[in-house]
């Protein structure tokens, strides 16, 4: 049966990747980011998943406003990345993990979430930026299963609603009839605003009361309405909910393994966790 | 626009909901299509052709004039698809920033350093 050996969040800012493809992980503006991930590293040489299932946000390559799936979850045998704008180097591209995918998908919506499935899709930094982070030499050694959260359009989906998606995404993972070692991957966040006014607002005391909670008190989110988490967290703030979704997985007995925040990464309040599910 | 009730206030902040994607889906649309490398250049090459033939109004077609972020969020724009209008630029998010908030670049780098130490 399928195992979920723990679960990875860290913020995805697209400047990420553009440091990636410049090298810049030494420099002293980008250091104190990319340390929080050799321990990351080394934990996954040890548990040495095979499969990840990532929670992220399309922010305008996938899907454009003409459809905005609340959740959707991808069924396809490869996703490949591509230019969003920036001319940012992609990614090679990601194995899929189709029995997965339609085993998650039978299982949700008997669950009464009625995911959108995608048997093509396209995934953006979102995506590609944790992957990368992960495992830099890009040889990735885990076939994946995308899963897509709106946090662009709103009204979004509510943390409550995120957190429940999680647990049944995390129930669907343990009743899979394969031998497999699962990690659940949540990207965004942490605290950012890019537009309006209040541009560059950030809120490190939210930011980190959120990570504590994910250890301490998983629930604690789910009292925000999606306009309350843009008060508090920011407009892109907002993307807290795939990590939600992400911690929401882990079925087991759940333990802190790592974590590191680090303020700005570009306009964003960067942070990276690892929890260890057994 | 028929909302029921008045909307929860969030000072500097544009909420992204049905009202704004309604109003801003033509802009946003032709955000969108700058994705693709060989758009970015069409519009380079014939600005007031590209923004007709995305049916941009008068609004929205003089906040891409004045490629000024806070305009063109009035006129409907998302922060993800204007990114891509701003990457034809050159321009990063700490450049939107700046522009936005009516300060230098470096002034406004320094007020994310000092997020961190509060």
């Amino acid at each position: 049966m399928a195992k979920i050996a723990g679960s990875i969040m860290t913020s995805h800012v697209p400047a990420i990747g553009g440091a990636i493809a410049k090298q810049l992980q030494e420099d002293p503006y980008w250091k104190p980011f990319f340390d929080g991930f050799p321990p990351i590293r080394n934990w996954l040489a040890k548990v040495k998943p095979d499969v990840a299932v990532i929670v992220y946000n399309d922010h305008g390559l996938n899907f454009f406003l003409d459809k905005q799936p609340t959740f959707a979850i991808g069924a396809a045998p490869e996703y490949r990345n591509s230019d969003e704008g920036w001319g940012i180097p992609v990614v090679p591209s990601f194995a899929g993990d189709p029995d997965l995918s339609w085993h998650l998908i039978n299982s949700l919506i008997a669950d009464e979430f009625d995911m959108v499935t995608c048997q093509e899709m396209s995934v953006d930094h979102a995506f590609t930026v944790p992957m990368a982070l992960l495992w830099p030499d890009q040889k990735w050694p885990v076939r994946t299963v995308p899963v897509c959260v709106n946090t662009v359009q709103f009204p979004l989906p509510t943390a409550k609603r995120c957190y429940m998606l999680g647990q049944s995404i995390g129930r669907a993972i343990e009743s899979f009839d394969r031998d497999s070692r699962v990690l659940i991957i949540g990207t965004g966040g942490l605290s950012h605003q890019l537009e309006g006014k209040r541009a560059g607002f950030i809120n490190k005391h939210f930011d980190l009361q959120f990570m504590d909670s994910l250890v301490t008190n998983p629930t604690w989110a789910t009292q925000f309405s999606d306009l309350d988490l843009v008060e508090h967290a920011g407009t892109q703030g907002v993307e807290l909910l795939n990590w939600l979704v992400a911690r929401a997985c882990l079925t087991g007995r759940v333990t802190l393994k790592h974590s590191n925040f680090h303020i700005p990464i570009s306009n964003t309040a960067a942070a990276t966790i690892l929890l260890e599910n057994q | 626009m028929n909302s029921p009730k008045p909307k929860r206030q969030i000072p500097g902040t544009t909420v992204f909901d049905g009202d704004v994607a309604r109003k801003g889906y033509a802009l946003n649309k032709m955000c969108y299509s700058f994705n693709e490398r060989a758009n970015r250049e069409e519009f380079l090459r014939d600005e007031d052709a590209y923004c007709a033939k995305f049916g941009l109004n008068e609004q929205q077609r003089a906040a891409i004039a004045h490629r000024n972020v806070l305009e063109l969020l009035e006129a409907g724009g998302n922060a993800y698809f204007l990114a891509k209008f701003g990457g034809i630029f050159g321009l990063d998010m700490q450049d939107i920033g700046a522009q936005q908030t009516g300060v230098t670049k470096d002034e406004f780098k320094a007020k994310l350093v000092a997020a961190g130490r509060n």
